[in-house]
């Protein structure tokens, strides 16, 4: 700190900008009232330019019936239902296009930055080319590019049609379903079989949307039992490592889980569909749309390469002596690996991976490339378009891209917090 | 001792090297130590080699069977279905041949191409005396007066137009260093702002008639609807990094700062724009800054998106650089505090120089990115070389239905601009690392 010099000397009009006592509080009132007197410049250019154009700000929109139809709902949606209802079909889409991606993204990211490293002179630089590739063209052109080749390349759902005439020429149709005939990739998606379920849970209704919470349940129950078999298998290795004894319980909790398992779904009445062709197009199953797939592997393929950099960068960070320490034990390079060069290079690599994730939550916004019906596609697109509502979606858009970024950035935070390093 | 040295055997001459074990040497131990090492690593190899294979057996034929010279894709199609047999594919580049302009400029007048291609080679003698110090300071008045010249060269009009703003910007420059001499950095930096409002409100038109009566020269204007390619793409990039710099290092100055309300402005402004996606900020410039500017006011598209993406990329290199005034050691401000340094002349003599100069490989790769970013403004309607201008080219009948080539074309000029780019980061910062040694 800068020793008081002028401490004793009395406050003058002068020394309110002079005084070091007094500079500080100076400046910061200058810029507070700047900045509010800014805010209050566009609020009130925002008031007048509303009032000319005899439009009002209100949100009252989002609950009018939107009158459109979305691609991909993970939530039942018609087009009936309200712009919020549309609003979060497409905030589900952009939350699960962005989990699915910073998945695939850091497994592939992982594989292609260790292989980068490895000593296999091709290999090597295979993943030099690949990540120099994806690294140094748009991301945008990956999306055109990946969405066109699963168009182009996938026939039209008709080239499914057996017809009576093929049947007794012995002809067969132009394509198959494959999968034991239960799936089908046509121009607009790839059909799979879908599990459903004969006496669902009851809906529940939160406000004014209502969702089927069985699946819910279900992810929460396999949650349950995952966590529940980890505590039985650890007490397991537990006891081992104090008495020698093998304990025999975890082999006789597991048929008991299983055996609820399949009582619950038998209950629920749980029954494959597959998809079938039906007039024009399939029916039935679930349908992936194109879109996601595309906007899926341009968005891994894309930020691998990036994740690859920093992998390399946070492994060739830890010392070479860790390497050899740990070949003079006795470890195999694959262990070594896993079990000294990672833990170590993962507190170098996740502070830059968190970024990448957020990127790729971001970059989900480029769907507009793939028609895919992202938040920025259901809110700041069609219903932007419909209602006119330009100010309210695309301030309502940005504080929600916001809100999932920071709350991305702190739930990845606390976990980099309990894994960094404990430093005597 | 002699007796001792005799007793022994002491070797004259050195042996005759012998050559290496074999097995060590040549092509066979080259690919047995970095292909065949181990098991995974010949399996490895294998599958690598049968990667590259099926690319190759994939993509090869396509573009051998390449037609460079035609009038339409039909022609192409019939032109490779004569040479080669039947049913094979092959790649259309005539069609680069015949539209590489647009994919360059947009749809810019062909006869004026010359004016971006003036601006951009006249950039890098403006940039060289701002990055290398080493050059004389008076080469410094090019760069202020290029900005001006850019823009009259890109849009075209009156030179008159243009030579009045440098005069105004001169003036001002000659004031601020007038009123430096009575007051402070701060009191002078405010009367010179609102001396710029004032003659642009009062004088600028005046001068420009005045100027008008003595250089009347002008060239065709060219409106912004014309602008596309890879033009556009480098009037946005560059304009964009050079306007962040200054913003971002005042916001990375802020966030350092230890003055609260400052901080929090500038942390809230950066988290801000890092947290929303580009698009979203696009979009804004096109459907929402007409709300918040008074009414009647109604800029250029171009200028909203250059004002927007400035915005966007202060804050990315506000984080760079706030990265490295962190790596600048304590010492160096605490020793110029020592020497009476305020806190201005400390920043901009003691800690910004060392910061700036470790921070120009992150500015780089920053600027990497936000070139390839400059394709997202095909979505507000401008023609970025990649969905813009492709749009433009297949919109054509002749062209209808053409697909890879203009991607791949567009993609390779980004993937070689980008990796020199790349490249000159890493040396770059190789080169600062053994400085700092």
């Amino acid at each position: 700190m800068i020793p008081q010099a002028n401490a004793g000397r009395p406050l003058g009009l002068t020394s309110i900008a002079n005084d070091t006592r007094y500079r500080a509080y100076l400046i910061q009132l200058v810029a507070l009232s700047g900045f509010v007197a800014f805010v209050l410049w566009l609020g009130h250019n925002a008031a007048v330019n509303l009032a000319a154009k005899g439009r009002t700000f209100d949100f009252g929109f989002l609950w009018q019936r939107a009158g459109y139809d979305i691609g991909q709902t993970l939530i039942p949606f018609t087009n009936d239902d309200s712009h919020f209802r549309a609003l979060l079909v497409g905030l589900l889409n952009t939350v699960v296009l962005a989990f699915a991606s910073c998945v695939l993204a850091t497994i592939l990211g992982v594989l292609i930055g260790v292989l980068r490293l490895s000593k296999n002179w091709l290999i090597s630089r295979l993943m030099a080319i690949y990540i120099e590739l994806f690294r140094n063209v748009p991301l945008l052109l990956w999306i055109v590019l990946i969405f066109v080749i699963f168009i182009e390349s996938s026939p039209q759902p008709s080239a499914y049609k057996v017809t009576d005439e093929m049947i007794a020429a012995g002809a067969a149709p132009a394509a198959r379903m494959g999968f034991f005939n239960t799936t089908a990739l046509t121009t607009r998606g790839v059909n799979l079989p879908a599990v459903i379920f004969k006496n669902p849970l009851p809906d529940i209704s939160i406000g004014a949307t209502t969702f089927n919470p069985t699946w819910l349940f279900l992810s929460f129950a396999a949650l349950m039992v995952a966590l529940a078999a980890r505590a039985i298998f650890r007490k397991a290795a537990r006891v081992r490592d104090a008495t020698g004894k093998r304990s025999s319980a975890p082999w006789l909790v597991a048929p008991i889980i299983v055996g609820y398992g399949v009582l619950i779904v038998w209950a629920l009445g749980a029954s494959l569909d597959v998809p079938a062709l039906k007039g024009f197009n399939f029916v039935g199953g679930w349908s992936i749309p194109h879109s996601f797939s595309a906007m899926l592997l341009a968005l891994s393929l894309y930020t691998a390469a990036f994740i690859a950099e920093i992998v390399r960068g946070g492994i060739q960070s830890v010392s070479h002596g860790q390497t050899e320490a740990a070949g003079a034990l006795g470890l195999r390079p694959g262990r070594v690996m896993q079990l000294v060069v990672l833990p170590q290079a993962l507190r170098v690599i996740i502070p830059p991976l968190i970024s990448q994730y957020l990127n790729i939550t971001k970059n989900t916004s480029l769907g507009i490339a793939a028609s895919y019906t992202d938040l920025r596609g259901t809110l700041g697109g069609v219903t932007l378009m419909q209602t006119g509502k330009e100010l309210e979606c695309m301030l309502l858009m940005m504080t929600i891209y916001l809100s999932v970024s920071l709350l991305t950035a702190i739930a990845i935070n606390i976990y980099n917090a309990s894994i960094a390093f404990r430093e005597r | 001792m002699s007796k001792l040295a005799m007793s022994g055997f002491v070797r004259a001459q050195l042996i005759e090297e012998r050559s290496p074990p074999s097995g060590t040497t040549g092509v066979m131990s080259w690919l047995k130590k970095n292909l065949f090492s181990s098991r995974q690593d010949a399996v490895l190899t294998v599958l690598g080699i049968a990667l590259v294979l099926i690319l190759v057996i994939q993509i090869a034929p396509w573009f051998l069977h390449g037609v460079w010279d035609a009038e339409s894709l039909k022609e192409c199609r019939s032109i490779i279905a004569a040479a080669f047999v039947d049913h094979v594919n092959g790649a259309c580049f005539a069609v680069i041949k015949a539209r590489w302009h647009q994919f360059l400029f947009g749809l810019y007048p062909a006869e004026e191409y010359w004016r971006p291609v003036l601006a951009f080679v006249l950039l890098f003698p403006a940039l060289a005396p701002v990055l290398f110090t080493q050059l004389p300071r008076k080469w410094l008045a090019f760069s202020a007066f290029y900005p001006f010249a850019a823009v009259w060269l890109l849009w075209g009009g009156a030179l008159s137009a243009i030579v009045t703003r440098f005069a105004l910007l001169c003036m001002i420059s000659l004031a601020f260093r007038a009123i430096r001499r009575f007051c402070g950095a701060g009191a002078a930096v405010l009367i010179v702002c609102m001396g710029f409002v004032l003659g642009e409100w009062l004088a600028a038109n005046s001068l420009a008639k005045l100027m008008s009566s003595v250089v009347d020269y002008s060239i065709t204007p060219v409106s912004s609807d014309r602008f596309g390619g890879f033009m556009l793409s480098v009037i946005i990039g560059v304009s964009a990094i050079l306007g962040s710099l200054p913003i971002g290092i005042l916001l990375a100055l802020g966030r350092m700062s230890s003055l609260p309300v400052i901080k929090t402005l500038c942390v809230l402004f950066i988290e801000f724009i890092r947290g929303v996606p580009l698009i979203a900020l696009l979009f804004t410039a096109s459907l929402l800054l007409q709300y918040f500017m008074p009414p009647g006011t109604n800029f250029d598209l171009i200028l909203r998106v250059c004002i927007l993406v400035t915005l966007f990329s202060a804050a990315y290199i506000a984080e760079i650089i706030r990265g490295a005034l962190a790596a600048i050691s304590r010492g160096q401000k605490e020793a110029a505090q020592a020497l009476g340094l305020k806190y201005w002349p400390t920043q901009w003599l003691i800690v910004l120089p060392q910061a700036l100069k470790i921070s120009i490989p992150g500015i780089v790769s920053s600027f990497i990115d936000l070139f390839k970013d400059t394709t997202l403004v095909a979505f507000v309607g401008l023609l970025d070389p990649l969905v813009g201008v492709t749009a433009i080219v297949r919109s054509d009948f002749k062209w209808k239905g053409i697909y890879w080539e203009p991607y791949i074309f567009v993609g390779a000029i980004f993937f070689v601009s980008c990796f020199c780019m790349a490249r000159y980061a890493d040396w770059l910062e190789r080169k600062l690392k053994t400085d700092a040694r």
